[in-house]
């Protein structure tokens, strides 16, 4: 689950983007051209499936270093790169292929729907998307990027690295569908009258590591829990009521541009 | 414990309900929801102000706070000394093993954990940081750096660990970085370069904080290196000074390098200083020069190779320096921790640096200018037929083929010696009988390759015999006792004579704690973990870990529990009275 809400880190949150100048754009020269149509996607999964999944395997994570369903290359940022390393080849490594100009975008934006072939993923403007972001979405409220903001909710400096477009734009328009368990909301009363909600960070048969909404890092032994409830519901809100279809567009391209390593 | 499988059949506003339960007005609308956003904001506000940021304030007086290690050495005087008291001589045969947190990569782990207020900071190699629960061993978080493939160590991938500021944890890399990570996120907030690890620098130190500064030295004695002391600012990184261990032409001590020898000194820093706040001082001990073993490549003392020197932490100003071995020729690196001891000196009360050095010799040094007080050996040593009236020492090499003592790893090296208020004894992990052979010989400089300039072999007494190695490979000792052995040695600053000796059959790497009760922990590489008795060196507990121990042992308390952790080959182990 990407962008989770909690009204907690939302407030201070407000405080914190009151006194903090806007965030580091580290725009890695991300190129994407709009929108990828359905039709090209499935497109590319039927290319793929018969010329890259000898060699990137069917999850597209069998070359190390590799990964092209979460969009984790060697060299590629934008469409651009994709479309030469396909064309021309790496040097001892990834031959040359010729492929028709349908094929070679269908290719690239099954790789940007995250091999996906049910999306359709429109990536907008980055800047815009930042705008949005930072403003009427109030995704910073929450979320920490490149050391600012908040800490409840997942930090997303590396979203872009982490999450294909599709993906990311699934978790914007209705989160709790792409909620990752791990990130479920949280909330354990313990023996002693103690209430903690948060989200996991890590867990075992007999403890759990949480930040709660306070930003600490909380490890509880479970033997002195009382009860521990876990939401299968996001605490985001699913921006799909509340934004156009271009400002999510905007902010998946501002998402995919979250690269730092 | 009951656990639901989810809260499906609530709406998404009886879901924001419940989850603040605190509120007298569930939000049903998002302008509702920003009222919400005000009406917490003053408990935010709160919670932020009473979270236990660790200040530099606090840092100064970490002895106040006995239940956390926020430094390295647990304290600026580098005393290794813990003021918990829960473990005592007559309970310690009841600790027991709480939990243990394995290392995923193989080699000496050699990291020092910090805890801050039950949470755990430690490094693992090459440059992970985890965040732990002190208390179940448990990990919140891990941070991973991707060391550069440039990246050239002499002597593994080692890191001592970490350093805390504010709500910010500092760690050097293997390829020469400074990095800053949040410590409740475990996400980096910057990183920079600091040194070019293509030419052999590395950071493997724990930093030191001093006010709002990161303190680090440079790593790649082996490698000709020009060594160095650098502060940064611990808000933003940016590099606020710079001392060359080496001093450049036109430097004081330049005079001391024959020819272009400066450029290619060495001189590496790779061990956390010790810090006096009244004197405003630090003290790092410096590393070998360069070529390792070939002191006429090199003709001169070598100034500030094989030596402590104290720097203003504000400016990077040497305010005076103290070599140990001038042009040295055996690596006898001055990389141990010096330790400050306020103590009685002929009747005056003094301000001492204590320091077990490599080199076999034992000194007490005036800290507040570097006047050398006494020295005197604390191993077998015959480089040297003694000290001066100035500590210099006086030489007698070996003839070649012959042994000289103490051999290339040296009396004691970087492992954390401690210092007892009570008992009033520095504690030393020594090599006890153990020499090398040397030979040296003219060595070309060629970037980013070893310069050592010849060779150092453990001495057997007889040929092809197995002999003291770096670190342990295998759990089968061939080496045997003949080639020399470990011990924790007592050392009187009065007399520089051992107050006793707890000799150990293999070497011993590990760091030395020391607690309020008179107990010492130490271990070495055969595994054991030991508990003596700090007055007499009586051992009171032992544990069998079975991986060398090399790092320090480091006391802290949880909830009222006093903890004792040690790291075993890959394993962090933490130990408590039992329940």
């Amino acid at each position: 689950m990407l962008l989770r809400f909690s009204l907690l880190t939302a407030v201070s949150a407000c405080v914190l983007l009151a006194v903090v100048a806007p965030t580091r754009a580290q725009v890695l020269n991300q190129d994407h051209p709009g929108q990828y149509s359905q039709e090209d996607i499935a497109a590319g999964s039927r290319v793929y499936t018969a010329q890259c999944n000898q060699c990137h395997g069917r999850d597209g994570d069998q070359v190390s270093g590799i990964d092209l369903r979460r969009g984790l290359f060697r060299r590629s940022q934008s469409d651009e790169d994709l479309a030469q390393t396909i064309t021309r080849g790496t040097p001892g490594g990834m031959p040359p292929f010729t492929l028709e100009a349908a094929d070679l975008s269908g290719i690239i934006a099954f790789i940007r729907a995250g091999f996906d072939t049910s999306a359709s993923v429109r990536v907008g403007d980055a800047a815009r998307g930042r705008d949005v972001f930072e403003g009427k979405g109030e995704c910073a409220t929450c979320h920490r990027v490149a050391g600012r903001g908040p800490r409840a909710a997942p930090d997303l400096s590396d979203i872009g690295v982490a999450r294909a477009a599709a993906v990311l734009e699934r978790s914007v328009r209705d989160p709790s569908s792409a909620l990752l368990p791990i990130n479920r909301p949280v909330r354990i009363v313990t023996r002693d009258g103690r209430t903690i909600r948060g989200r996991r960070l890590n867990e075992d048969t007999h403890t759990v590591q949480l930040i709660d909404d306070r930003e600490r890092l909380v490890s509880i032994v479970k033997k002195d829990v009382q009860s521990f409830d876990v939401a299968t519901e996001s605490l985001m809100p699913a921006y799909a009521a509340t934004l156009t279809d271009g400002e999510i567009a905007d902010v998946v391209a501002y998402l995919l541009t979250l690269r730092e390593q | 414990m009951t656990r639901m499988k989810g809260f499906s059949r609530f709406s998404s506003a009886q879901v924001l309900r419940f989850w603040f339960t605190g509120c007298t007005r569930a939000p049903e609308h998002r302008s509702n929801q920003r009222t919400l956003f005000l009406t917490l904001l003053a408990c935010v506000v709160l919670s932020l102000a009473a979270g236990a940021q660790v200040t530099s304030d606090r840092l100064l007086r970490a002895a106040e706070e006995p239940h956390n290690w926020i430094t390295y050495s647990g304290g600026y005087a580098s005393q290794r000394h813990s003021l918990l008291t829960q473990i005592t001589p007559g309970n310690v045969k009841n600790l027991e093993l709480k939990w243990i947190l394995p290392n995923q990569v193989f080699g000496a782990w050699q990291s020092t954990p910090l805890v801050v207020d039950g949470m755990m900071y430690l490094t693992q190699r090459p440059n992970d940081v985890l965040a732990v629960d002190a208390k179940t061993g448990r990990v919140f978080w891990q941070y991973r750096y991707v060391v550069s493939p440039d990246a050239r160590v002499c002597c593994g991938a080692n890191n001592r660990g970490v350093a805390i500021l504010g709500d910010t944890l500092y760690m050097g890399t293997l390829d020469a970085h400074l990095v800053a990570i949040d410590r409740t996120t475990g996400r980096s907030l910057w990183d920079v370069p600091v040194g070019d690890p293509k030419l052999g620098y590395s950071i493997t130190m724990s930093p030191l904080i001093v006010k709002d500064k990161v303190l680090v030295g440079s790593g790649g004695g082996e490698y000709g290196v020009r060594g160095f002391i650098a502060a940064f600012d611990a808000r933003t990184g940016k590099e606020v000074w710079r001392f060359h261990t080496i001093p450049g032409p036109g430097e004081k001590g330049h005079e001391t390098w024959s020819g272009d020898s400066w450029k290619t000194g060495g001189g590496s820093v790779w061990v956390t200083p010790s810090y006096d706040p009244a004197l405003n001082l630090t003290y790092w001990g410096v590393g070998n020069p360069g070529p390792d073993f070939n002191a006429r490549q090199r003709a001169g003392d070598n100034l500030y190779t094989d030596s402590v020197v104290a720097l203003d932490p504000d400016t990077g100003t040497l305010k005076w320096h103290f070599q140990f071995s001038p042009n040295d020729p055996y690596d006898y690196d001055s990389v141990q921790i010096g330790v400050l001891a306020d103590i009685t000196w002929r009747g005056t009360p003094t301000k001492t640096i204590l320091w077990a050095n490599r080199n076999g010799f034992f000194y007490v040094l005036d800290r507040t200018n570097g006047r050398f007080l006494s020295g005197s050996a604390f191993v077998k040593v015959n480089w040297a037929s003694g000290l001066d009236e100035k500590g210099r020492p006086i030489p007698t090499p070996q003839p070649p083929g012959q042994p000289t003592w103490p051999g290339v790893q040296g009396g004691t090296n970087w492992y954390s010696p401690s210092f007892s208020p009570r008992t009033g004894l520095l504690y030393v992990s020594a090599w006890e009988g153990y020499a090398s052979v040397y030979r040296g010989e003219a060595s070309e400089y060629v970037p980013g390759r070893n310069f050592l300039g010849g060779s150092a072999t453990p001495f057997t007494g007889v040929t092809g015999a197995p002999g003291v190695r770096v670190g342990r490979a295998t759990p089968i000792n061939s080496w045997t006792d003949a080639a020399g052995n470990g011990a924790v040695i007592a050392i009187d600053p009065q007399t520089g004579q051992k107050k006793w000796t707890f000799k150990q059959y293999d070497v011993t790497d590990s760091g030395i704690l020391t607690t309020a009760t008179d107990l010492l922990f130490s271990g070495g590489r055969e595994g054991y973990f030991y508990a003596l008795d700090a007055r007499t060196g009586v051992e009171l507990w032992k544990a069998s870990l079975g991986g060398q121990i090399a790092n320090g042992p480091m006391t802290y308390a949880v909830d009222g529990k006093q903890y004792v952790s040690v790291i075993s080959g890959n394993s962090l182990v933490t130990f408590a009275l039992r329940d």
